[in-house]
């Protein structure tokens, strides 16, 4: 049996989190991975997967020392382990729920998402290799990871790179990069969704 | 030993925006439609704290544990890979709900369909480094 006062611990981590501890939070890991001398982004290790795949003797734009992002490999083989723990070990049975507002309820269901308050997963049953193999699955899975990874490159950052790292740094990049990935989270959630999700 | 603490980041990192329920495409959905404060304060008070460490960082010249003053690389300055390439990203954002953060975390906690998606991912990044020289940048 783990003493008390661990029980007590995991079960007051096993809450869910509100903003106001997220947010702090991202800005401490931006902050240490500063501190250690290198800069948070995550998408840059697609690059790093393709160079070490191979793609370095291909394109010279996978040519460079790929060796010397291993740390940020780690973060993301970290962040691997953080999501098992999380999902295993701080989250209570039964209650891998995202609390979403009741106006969101209402929306999903326009989108055939047919759950009531307080009940909506976490994440969504296309999330799952037989939904693979449905059209909705191919598209949010293959099209969207292809979306991602391209998009993020041809933008020089992702969320973390662009809207933690850059916006905090008040680089005017990062805000046309942040303002171009709600243009086209917006252009998706209102033109295309009626036409995938009905 | 040098090496683990990336490890140790990355699975905080994994736990609080498994725990915030960033990773959660349903609350990327709510973000899109506006309809809870929830997401914004995640990003908003991440980058003012952000905001006040990177200028303490500046102003105190803080090293490094490697040693040397902590430098942020400046980005570009021109706009349109920016727009163009958020654009996109924005799209697969949406479409996947999901970015490449919790992409790790959600493969981590049991999606392994994901793995999927992370080959996606890298096939749009390399198809990005061949059409590199004829997009605008």
């Amino acid at each position: 049996m783990a003493p008390e006062w661990l029980v007590q611990i995991i079960d007051f981590i096993s809450q869910p989190w509100p903003w106001w501890v997220g947010g702090p939070m991202i800005a401490f890991i931006m902050f240490i991975l500063l501190y250690f001398g290198k800069e948070f982004g995550i998408s840059a290790n697609f690059r790093t997967m393709c160079a070490a795949d191979g793609a370095d003797e291909m394109n010279e734009f996978f040519k460079f020392d790929w060796k010397s992002q291993g740390w940020n490999l780690l973060v993301a083989l970290g962040a691997v382990f953080g999501g098992y723990l999380a999902a295993h070990y701080f989250t209570a049975p039964g209650n891998n729920l995202a609390h979403v507002s009741a106006a969101t309820v209402e929306s999903l269901r326009q989108f055939g998402f047919n759950y009531e308050v307080g009940q909506v997963p976490l994440v969504p049953d296309f999330y799952s290799w037989e939904a693979l193999f449905t059209l909705k699955g191919l598209l949010v899975i293959v099209v969207g990871g292809f979306l991602v990874g391209f998009g993020a490159r041809y933008a020089g950052g992702c969320t973390s790179g662009h809207a933690i790292s850059g916006m905090s740094a008040l680089q005017l990049g990062s805000l046309y990069a942040v303002i171009g990935f709600f243009l086209g989270g917006l252009f998706m959630t209102y033109v295309l969704f009626p036409l995938i999700f009905r | 030993m040098r090496m683990s603490r990336y490890i140790l980041v990355g699975i905080i990192f994994g736990i609080t925006l498994y725990k915030v329920e960033a990773v959660s495409w349903f609350r990327i959905f709510e973000m899109f439609h506006f309809q809870s404060f929830h997401m914004y304060g995640i990003i908003f008070s991440a980058i003012a704290c952000g905001i006040c460490v990177v200028q303490w960082i500046k102003r105190t010249h803080m090293k490094s544990t490697e040693g040397e003053e902590i430098h942020i690389n400046p980005k570009d300055t021109s706009w349109k890979r920016y727009i163009y390439g958020g654009f996109i990203f924005g799209l697969g954002w949406a479409l996947a709900g999901i970015c490449p953060g919790p992409m790790f975390i959600l493969l981590g906690s049991g999606y392994t369909v994901l793995v999927v998606f992370l080959l996606s991912a890298m096939t749009g990044t390399f198809l990005y480094g061949k059409l590199r020289k004829r997009l605008p940048h």
